[in-house]
């Protein structure tokens, strides 16, 4: 089973729009074993000019996740999940996330390369405020292993 | 805010040190806050199944915790505005004996009012994530 080629520049749907609550910022600051106060406490999140708590800068990858789920459930895309590895992850922001945000994660499929049977998919998922201007593209590349 | 600025940093300065005690726990809470449910997190049979020792770490934990130093020495997490790791080496957690994981934090590069954080995580004297490279805003 290869990776199919043709992946490459396929934009995926948008995901439906994540509203980002504030307990979920504290279950995954306390996950990330975050101590910052401004993922925590409302007051100091205002007292350093936000809107409400800051999510982790890694926050992001539960939107991504939703994306990356729609490409290896894709029928054509001829990804075995259980043959995937993570190989690199980047956020890139434009601003951070904060609590009340309403997000939409949209997975563009940047590149395939492969490598000594194994087939490197980079997955671009650009997300979006509800007002429709960046805040942070998530960049993933999954190495596939190659096989029988 | 926390009277960090480019003049007062030099390339190569440590800014940030700290250790993270992974246990089992931690696994089965990353899971759930982060969604990410694959077995070999948790299940040392599943783990195994595939080839491996057993339950690793999820890399997005150790990404996770890696940054959390800078954001302690910034003070504030949306200083961040770019993160990137490769995640080069697993992170078993032993079901009783856990799994200790050390982060040393070093300028890399200034420029301006942004600095790039060099990363060195380790786990068992060896590297587990590569190029792990953190801009933050110093302004």
């Amino acid at each position: 089973m290869i990776v199919n080629p043709e992946l490459v520049g396929r934009v995926f749907a948008p995901t439906e729009p994540y509203l980002v609550g504030r307990e979920k910022i504290r279950e995954f600051a306390r996950a990330v074993l975050a101590t910052s106060p401004l993922c925590f406490d409302v007051a100091a999140a205002h007292a350093a000019g936000y809107s409400d708590l800051v999510a982790p800068p890694t926050f992001p990858v539960v939107l991504q996740d939703l994306t990356l789920h729609q490409l290896l459930s894709e029928p054509d895309a001829g990804i075995d999940f259980s043959r995937v590895v993570h190989g690199d992850q980047r956020f890139s922001f434009t601003r951070p996330i904060v609590a009340g945000d309403e997000l939409t994660a949209t997975l563009t499929v940047a590149s395939i390369k492969s490598l000594g049977g194994h087939s490197m998919v980079t997955a671009e998922s650009s997300i979006l405020g509800a007002d429709g201007t960046h805040v942070v593209t998530a960049t993933s590349t999954l190495v596939v292993r190659g096989g029988e | 805010m926390t009277g960090i600025t480019a003049a007062s940093l030099e390339i190569g300065q440590v800014v940030a040190e700290a250790e993270f005690a992974l246990s089992r726990d931690s696994l089965v809470r990353y899971a759930g806050a982060s969604g990410d449910f694959n077995a070999i997190h948790y299940r040392d049979d599943v783990a195994r199944l595939v080839g491996l020792p057993g339950v690793l770490a999820h890399g997005m934990l150790t990404m996770g915790l890696a940054v959390q130093p800078v954001i302690d020495w910034i003070g504030d997490p949306g200083r961040v505005l770019d993160y990137r790791v490769r995640f080069t080496r697993p992170v078993p957690v032993d079901a009783a004996e856990g799994a200790l994981v050390t982060v040393t934090a070093k300028v890399g590069a200034l420029e301006g009012d942004f600095a790039r954080i060099d990363l060195t995580v380790t786990f068992n004297s060896a590297t587990v994530l590569g190029k792990a490279q953190a801009r933050v805003s110093v302004a």
